[in-house]
């Protein structure tokens, strides 16, 4: 498959907006806010960026991709169905029993997701862990995470941070979905994660800040992770909680509450409408 | 005798000479759980986490996703602090990842309660698919090391700070899931693992000679556990008693009165163990005699029941 352009990742990027939505209004349960704040980002590696064979989800030298906040799966069942590991209606089963589009990434019974993930602050370990085995082969592949903002507050991702930086590994690239919402409120009044970029350069990170919905900004900023040597990137990218759906940018209650049939109607005619 | 952490570092460092794609990941204890002995030898395939192991556990599993099988090391205690990512990242994910647990129980002596691994059988053998093992001697220790490197899914081994002697005959086979045979008897058996089981056949052989055969047998897999085995004692002998460095609570204890209540045998059940307190700072001996983990203790135990 050809890589998508800017023009073709927009258009992809709302059919998987449409997608998220339909399967969370199904499934009757889940979490749309920060599925679509990390869509564009998660659209962009799949079709733009990461090399990799959908008929060989297991191949060993495709670059990898972790979703540590789990519950923004419903974005990756989206971009993967749509990229061709499977139809994308079969997401339409998302949360159901025996499904394998489990409510948080489930490496087992879905081969295509590379690590279970859900209970927050895990999966930039695993990542750095793939990504020292790649060195350790001399394989070329690359590996990237992404985390939510709200996630960052795990301690266990600063030991990852901390670790990765002192591994100086390049192969990594992380994203941080900075979209500024958690279940109990803004980041900044729950627990405060200021200044970002600083805390990242401190633990020797290289730092991008970017608009996490620009495919333009995301694709450049991919570039400059490949092209930086001797340390790890981390792309700190801004978005919006819900967005492309008006009702759900302004309300955090968008966390974690999937969206009825009206709803469902309304944000579609939204989303084809085109984004802001 | 040999302490089951040192059979560790010299069982791991031949499996690194055999297979390319052993790795091991340590937090800062190297010395003491004994993957040292790796990292001198093969400084390329060890990896030197810091005091992280939450992180240490998720690295591992990333490794596993690439075909390595990762040893990581620290004291059982501090792994076990780490439930949650031990039982998402590694045990939901089924990764081939090893963990190592050493400094098992009281045992370990004047470090404290803090340092000492007794909770970890109850923690571990709760994971659907983690194998828990606790070897004998180092003969088993070492037959255990090679057998992981065909197991399928993850593992945890929970190792001795103390020296322990050999239990196992040579020719010694490991098989995971089943208890080892040790001495016969009739009058009672005592179900034992890791540094218990040698513990638990000195008392057997003192009682031998004050006219009590007790039987002894080595379980050194809580999990998968070898059921079988404790119902056909529990229905030949009126008394079946467990011993074990860990708390009675979910332990081996634990275990085996899961699979008596199931078994409808008519044996009592006697647990030795720690009774469900922390431990404290004392010298190993003293310790075990406060705790009756040691061979008089368990002598002693057997002889008021049996009376």
């Amino acid at each position: 498959m050809e890589k998508l352009d800017s023009e073709g990742l927009k258009s992809q990027a709302i059919k998987s907006r449409k997608l998220i939505l339909q399967m969370l209004e199904k499934a009757g349960n889940g979490h749309p806010g920060g599925s679509l704040s990390a869509i564009d980002i998660i659209t962009t590696l799949y079709f733009n960026e990461m090399r990799l064979d959908p008929q060989k989800p297991t191949w060993e030298d495709r670059d990898r991709f972790i979703l540590s906040k789990g519950h923004g799966v419903p974005a990756l069942y989206a971009t993967l169905g749509y990229r061709g590991y499977f139809d994308p209606q079969e997401t339409m089963n998302l949360r159901q029993l025996d499904s394998p589009f489990q409510g948080h990434p489930d490496r087992v019974r879905l081969p295509a997701v590379e690590a279970s993930t859900g209970s927050l602050g895990q999966g930039l370990s695993v990542a750095q862990g793939i990504a020292l085995s790649a060195r350790l082969d001399k394989k070329d592949f690359r590996v990237y995470c992404l985390i939510g903002d709200g996630e960052t507050q795990e301690g266990q991702i600063w030991e990852s941070v901390m670790s990765a930086g002192n591994y100086k590994l390049d192969n990594l690239c992380l994203f941080l979905d900075w979209n500024k919402y958690q279940i109990d409120g803004a980041v900044e009044d729950v627990m405060d994660l200021n200044p970002i970029p600083e805390k990242f350069k401190a633990f020797k990170w290289h730092v991008i800040s970017i608009n996490g919905h620009d495919v333009d900004q995301i694709q450049n900023a991919l570039k400059e992770a490949r092209d930086t040597k001797g340390k790890p990137t981390v792309i700190i990218a801004d978005t919006v909680k819900g967005k492309g759906v008006s009702f759900m940018e302004v309300d955090n209650k968008w966390h974690g509450v999937s969206p009825n049939k009206e709803e469902l109607e309304k944000a579609i005619s939204e989303i084809e409408g085109g984004l802001k | 005798m040999k302490a089951t952490r040192a059979s560790f570092g010299e069982g791991l460092a031949e499996l690194g000479r055999e297979f390319e794609n052993v790795v091991v990941l340590d937090a800062d204890l190297s010395k003491s759980t004994q993957s040292a002995k790796f990292a001198k030898e093969f400084p390329e395939r060890f990896f030197q986490m810091g005091i992280q192991e939450a992180n240490m556990i998720g690295v591992a599993a990333g490794m596993s996703f690439s075909g390595k099988i990762p040893f990581l090391c620290s004291f059982g205690a501090f792994l076990t602090g780490r439930f949650d990512t031990i039982r998402v990242s590694v045990g939901y994910a089924e990764a081939n990842v090893r963990l190592v647990g050493t400094h098992a129980g009281v045992g370990i002596g004047e470090d404290g309660t803090t340092q000492m691994a007794l909770e970890d059988f109850a923690c571990m053998r709760s994971i659907p698919g983690m194998a828990v093992l606790s070897p004998a001697d180092d003969r088993e220790t070492k037959a255990m090391l090679r057998y992981l490197m065909d197991h399928k899914g993850p593992a945890y081994i929970r190792l001795t700070r103390q020296a322990v002697p050999e239990v196992n005959k040579e020719g010694y086979r490991f098989e995971l899931g089943k208890g080892v045979e040790l001495k016969a008897g009739t009058k009672a058996v005592v179900f034992a693992t890791g540094n218990q089981t040698g513990l638990s056949l000195e008392a057997a052989n003192a009682l031998e000679s004050e006219g009590l055969d007790v039987a002894v047998v080595n379980i050194h897999s809580i999990k998968p556990f070898d059921s079988e085995l404790v119902q056909k004692w529990a229905n030949k002998v009126p008394f079946v008693f467990t011993a074990e460095d860990h708390n009675v609570v979910g332990g081996l204890g634990g275990v085996v009165a899961e699979s008596m209540a199931e078994s409808g045998a008519s044996a009592r059940l006697i647990r030795i163990g720690v009774n469900d307190v922390f431990g404290e700072s004392g010298t190993p001996q003293s310790l075990y005699e406060k705790h009756g983990l040691d061979a008089k203790g368990i002598k002693a135990r057997i002889k008021q029941v049996l009376s």
